[in-house]
């Protein structure tokens, strides 16, 4: 909004790389500057990433958190995506059940450990069930807003044509309200990947999360620490930019005007 | 009636002289060119319409003539100075959304007067307030308010601060008719006791023919002054005069949208 | 007639109870409480003084937490969206950082400051700071053009463009963020305390757990991290509601 001249396209990768190298060597002269002993410099992370990629460990543990995650949200989103629906359009239901979704809400999927592990054991089932209990809630407020949020002439416009309740669901509110159910599960993907990291720091015995705290606990491997914390924010972005790829598809880009 | 360069009013000072103005924008590395070679002067107190195709270019006009954008070729004086950015003395009136919606109308009004002193704003703002016939509305916020209210807002605003110059870009172009017709008498009531310069940007031919001294009739892009109109009607003018037809018929002509019988 | 209507989500929720204390008393020999128990436990933490007690140290740690990352995230993201070049620069950076949960930076946190309040202070600090960001620097992104063109228009200074037309603008949408941050304070400084600090209440729910199998306990903090969780979130509504912030919607 107030370039003093239009940015050329250079600069859109120049500045990033720039920025990212500053920050690289303002890390990397502050631990020799104070001559920290147990935090790593970029390039004993490096190193340690490396040395992780080696062992194999990494792989495995990086497919136990997506793993968990994909069937968390999936799950979540079965069931979100349709109760959701239904509540965003029948109000009636809306108005019984709201209340209890807004008290549940705000509890921390993290908060919910212990029943979890009374529930299904220290292991992954916890971890799925913690995952879900993150996703869902979001999942099924977008959908409810979404419904909501769809105008009445559409409606209207359904049982103009004739059209059944359900024919109206599926093929009226549905597409309509897709462009915020998308958004719903894009930040519904993006607490289940914190959720997940979460969890596995609590309740589980391995995964990225595990990774972190285990580097730290069994040898103070910082750099370890580090660099599965680099990890786990690249897949979290490549997360989120597949999901935003996927709302770009043209039959949905109507609804998304100037998204960030 | 007759089409002229522009350049022979007598009697009144050039206030505004824009002189072979051109303006090209960079798009996906390639230059287009919105304006070319406008030459207009616009004398002190004088109401021009500019009127042409949507998306000619009009509004890039009237920025340049505002001072938000720099020509690329040639330039804009005013008072025999090149205008160099935005200046309270000339203040644009924008078509939508232009008030500010966390001040009330008292303190949009006074939004531009932060130099007076409490009782020369305090005077100031009644006086436009009784001017746009906002009257009792003082403490009310821009979102409880009308489209047309909130026009007659903006200009309250704009003429607040004394400019010498009034810039409206389809001001009226986001109302419904009845209002629109309303809103114009309103203008002219302004115009007649406040004699500031206007220009006034519209794609509606009779707006144009009812309110200006001078109509500039822009072609399509990239847009150069296709003809400059004189409407030596005095006002009030008479909407179904034949006089006010022919001068309407004529600019119908010039636009290329006349029907002839 | 409309009274029932209004009542209906609470004998929804009463049925719900009704279920579940049913359920618990045919499985006795499990070790879930029914809602009675659950009730009994509350007025045991209310007993002990337990209860004011963390919650006032959950609170104490979000506001400070909050509060810090908001004094410097929101200025520093209302500039980094003015100007296109250093959003260039540091928007990728965000977006990295952005996604890594505040509970992986715990190593950190206790490397640097020791298990304790502090510790829970500088994870909700992380995990407020880059959604405040990214709201104010979105906000700045929505403000009109058209006033900033009135500003400008107006002869306003760089200094009061900011102070009358930019901080007015922004204010509706960092409210709005700041609500939703909140809510990310509150889900953090719970996992925090599970594991970085010894009170407060997540501390509560594993500590009840761990010493004993309280899962009464354990549920009655559940139960209370969900109401003042609801309660702050209403508080911002009711925030973003009051006239001169509600400019900001009414255009619309």
């Amino acid at each position: 909004m107030n370039a003093l001249t239009q940015p050329g396209r250079w600069e859109k990768f120049f500045w990033p790389l720039l920025a990212a190298a500053l920050l690289l060597s303002l890390w990397h002269y502050s631990v020799i500057w104070t001559a920290t002993q147990v935090f790593p410099s970029p390039l004993s992370v490096e190193k340690g990433l490396a040395e992780l990629l080696r062992k194999h460990v990494l792989w495995s543990d990086i497919g136990d958190s997506l793993r968990r995650v994909a069937i968390g949200f999936g799950t979540a989103a079965a069931l979100g995506i349709p109760l959701g629906l239904m509540l965003g359009w029948y109000p009636a239901a809306n108005q019984v059940l709201n209340p209890l979704l807004q008290i549940l809400r705000p509890i921390s999927p993290i908060a919910w450990i212990p029943i979890a592990i009374v529930l299904f054991g220290v292991g992954d089932h916890a971890a799925v069930f913690l995952v879900f209990l993150g996703a869902f809630f979001p999942i099924v407020v977008a959908c409810v807003s979404g419904v909501s949020n769809v105008p009445s002439i559409f409606r209207r416009a359904g049982r103009n044509f004739g059209l059944s309740t359900a024919q109206i669901l599926a093929r009226v509110v549905f597409p309509a309200a897709l462009p915020q159910i998308l958004i719903g599960l894009r930040i519904a993907l993006g607490i289940s990947w914190l959720v997940v990291v979460a969890a596995e720091m609590i309740a589980v015995d391995s995964g990225l999360g595990y990774l972190v705290i285990d580097s730290r606990n069994s040898g103070k491997r910082y750099d370890l620490v580090v660099a599965a914390m680099l990890l786990i924010g690249l897949i979290g972005l490549a997360l989120d930019v597949g999901f935003r790829r996927l709302e770009k598809i043209r039959s949905v880009r109507w609804g998304f005007g100037h998204e960030s | 009636m007759s089409a002229e360069a522009g350049m022979s009013l007598p009697v009144r000072d050039v206030k505004l002289r824009m002189e072979r103005v051109g303006m090209a924008f960079e798009r996906d590395g390639k230059s287009v060119s919105v304006l070319e070679d406008i030459n207009l002067d616009v004398s002190d107190g004088e109401f021009i319409c500019l009127v042409g195709p949507s998306g000619c270019g009009k509004s890039t006009l009237l920025n340049l003539m505002g001072g938000f954008l720099a020509p690329t070729q040639g330039s804009v004086t005013i008072d025999n100075q090149v205008i160099r950015g935005p200046d309270p003395r000339r203040i644009l009136v924008f078509q939508e959304r232009g008030v500010f919606p966390w001040l009330t109308v008292e303190g949009n009004i006074g939004f531009g007067l932060a130099k007076l002193s409490r009782a020369e704003r305090r005077e100031r703002i009644d006086h436009y307030v009784q001017m746009v016939r906002l009257q009792g509305f003082e403490h009310t916020f821009p979102s409880d308010l009308s489209g047309g209210m909130q026009q007659r807002l903006q200009v309250a605003r704009a003429l607040a601060v004394n400019p010498d110059i009034l810039y409206l870009d389809e001001p009226f172009g986001a109302l419904d008719s009845i209002t629109r017709l309303i809103m114009r008498g309103e203008l002219l009531r302004i115009w007649q006791s406040e004699h500031r310069t206007i220009i006034f940007v519209t794609h509606d031919v009779d707006e144009a023919v009812q309110l200006a001294d001078r109509v500039v009739v822009l072609s399509a892009r990239p847009a150069k002054i296709q003809d400059v109109l004189t409407i030596g009607i005095p006002h009030p003018r008479n909407i179904s005069s034949a006089l006010y037809l022919e001068h309407r018929d004529d600019l119908l002509k010039r636009i290329g949208l006349a029907y002839t019988a | 007639m409309r009274l029932l209507v209004r009542l209906r989500p609470f004998a929804f929720i009463a049925v719900l109870l009704v279920i579940w204390q049913v359920a618990v008393k045919r499985h006795p020999a499990q070790l879930l409480p029914g809602p009675l128990g659950v009730v009994r436990g509350i007025g045991d933490l209310l007993l002990h003084g337990l209860l004011l007690k963390y919650v006032v140290a959950s609170l104490f740690r979000v506001t400070w937490g909050f509060l810090l990352a908001a004094v410097i995230a929101i200025p520093l993201g209302l500039t980094i969206g003015w100007y296109r070049r250093s959003e260039m620069a540091l928007s990728p950076l965000v977006q990295i950082f952005r996604p890594i949960s505040p509970l992986a930076w715990i190593p950190i946190a206790i490397l640097w400051f020791g298990v304790g309040d502090l510790a829970a202070i500088f994870l909700i600090f992380v995990g407020c700071f880059f959604p405040l960001m990214l709201t104010a620097m979105s906000a700045v992104h929505n403000i009109p053009a058209v006033y900033v063109n009135v500003g400008r228009n107006f002869g306003l200074s760089a200094a009061n463009l900011v102070y009358r037309v930019l901080y007015p603008a922004v204010v509706p949408q960092l409210i709005i963020g700041s609500r939703i941050t909140l809510g990310i304070a509150w889900l953090v400084v719970v996992a925090a305390e599970m594991i970085a600090v010894n009170s407060g209440l997540g501390f509560l729910i594993i500590d009840a757990r761990n010493a004993g199998n309280r899962y009464d306990l354990v549920i009655a903090g559940m139960i209370i991290i969900g109401t003042i969780g609801l309660l702050l979130d209403l508080g911002m509504r009711s925030l973003e509601r009051v006239k001169s912030f509600r400019w900001g919607y009414s255009e619309d």
